[in-house]
């Protein structure tokens, strides 16, 4: 399992677990929360500076960018042109390249608007970003980003922040399946065991903010999706054992008295 | 006395002097400058050429940092 790594445009990670930084009570629980997950990679939104207040704590004194990977989100975004701005800036911030895609096309739903982000996927890659896109479970689409120059797909479990978990396992399967890129789930858990289901369907990480942040304990349930995650992977590269109709008994059956 | 000029900065109306200097207002207004981007009239400015430009009348600024997010 050491060698078991997650890669991401030759970028190489320990841990296959994603958290978002969005919706914690306050920077420190965040950090700590990070922390406990042990996490490589955190998304991060690009928002105006409050410069009236200026002892308003700052994401960066509080998580190191030099120790976690920053993944800049267009989180809020509902065009292509909105994403595209949002992403630049990000870049100017300190040089990241490798960002996170994600165009919405609608407000109650938050589904993804597909057609934007192909779009923004394409001028972005051309623009030297390297993109993990988020999407909607179709395998189609899939294909296309990663025509397009996709650096990871990254499918929704479920509407973001429903915590409804993998409502579609087979296009999650056949996505894994058909592309080389990671497959990365963004989106809709709810429980540790979400993230266990995702990793032992091939998925090559999980992406969780609102699971971990909003649970009534947030620091226990980092553990816990820390923890899922790595049962998860463990196994699916362990190979299942074929699923039978009828039962098969554990003991053998001679030498009974 | 030095003439005013109406600027916009992160959506909000501000007056400040005549032709200051971008790296001049910066500071100022305490921006750390290693931890943000700086937009210009929708045009990405390059941060080491901050006291090359002067701000003009009704020019917008976008001064925009990381925070938490999904």
């Amino acid at each position: 399992m050491t060698q078991d790594k997650l890669v991401i445009s030759k970028k190489k990670f320990k841990s296959r677990l994603i958290v978002g930084t969005g919706k914690y009570r306050n920077m420190s629980e965040c950090a700590k929360a990070i922390k406990i997950s042990g996490a490589e990679i955190v998304t991060v939104a690009v928002r105006r500076v409050n410069i009236t207040d200026k002892k308003k704590p700052l994401l960066m004194d509080f998580i190191d960018p030099k120790k976690i990977t920053y993944l800049p989100n267009t989180a809020g975004c509902f065009n292509s042109q909105e994403a595209l701005r949002t992403l630049r800036l990000a870049r100017e911030i300190g040089g990241w390249k490798l960002v996170k895609l994600e165009v919405l096309g609608d407000k109650k739903n938050l589904f993804p608007e597909m057609i934007e982000t192909l779009n923004s996927t394409e001028i972005l890659t051309k623009e030297g970003f390297e993109v993990m896109v988020y999407c909607n479970d179709d395998p189609l689409m899939a294909k296309r980003l990663e025509n397009a120059g996709a650096a990871a797909i990254m499918p929704l479990a479920a509407p973001i922040g429903s915590g409804l978990g993998i409502l579609n396992k087979v296009n999650i399967e056949i996505i894994r399946k058909q592309t080389k890129l990671p497959v990365i789930i963004d989106a809709g858990l709810g429980q540790a065991s979400d993230a266990t289901i995702a990793m032992e369907l091939g998925c090559d990480g999980v992406l969780v903010n609102t699971a971990i942040a909003k649970a009534k304990k947030p620091f226990v349930m980092a553990e816990a999706f820390k923890n899922a995650v790595i049962a998860g992977r463990q196994s699916y590269l362990s190979g299942r054992i074929e699923k039978k109709l009828m039962g098969n008994p554990s003991s053998p059956k001679k030498g009974i008295i | 006395m030095k003439k005013k000029i109406k600027i916009k900065i992160n959506g909000k109306s501000n007056i400040i002097e005549d032709k200051t200097y971008l790296s001049v207002l910066l500071r100022d207004l305490k921006v750390p400058l290693r931890k943000v981007a700086i937009e210009l009239n929708r045009k990405i400015v390059d941060k080491k050429k901050l006291n090359k430009i002067f701000l003009k009348t009704n020019d917008k600024l976008e001064i925009v940092h990381f925070i938490g997010g999904g």
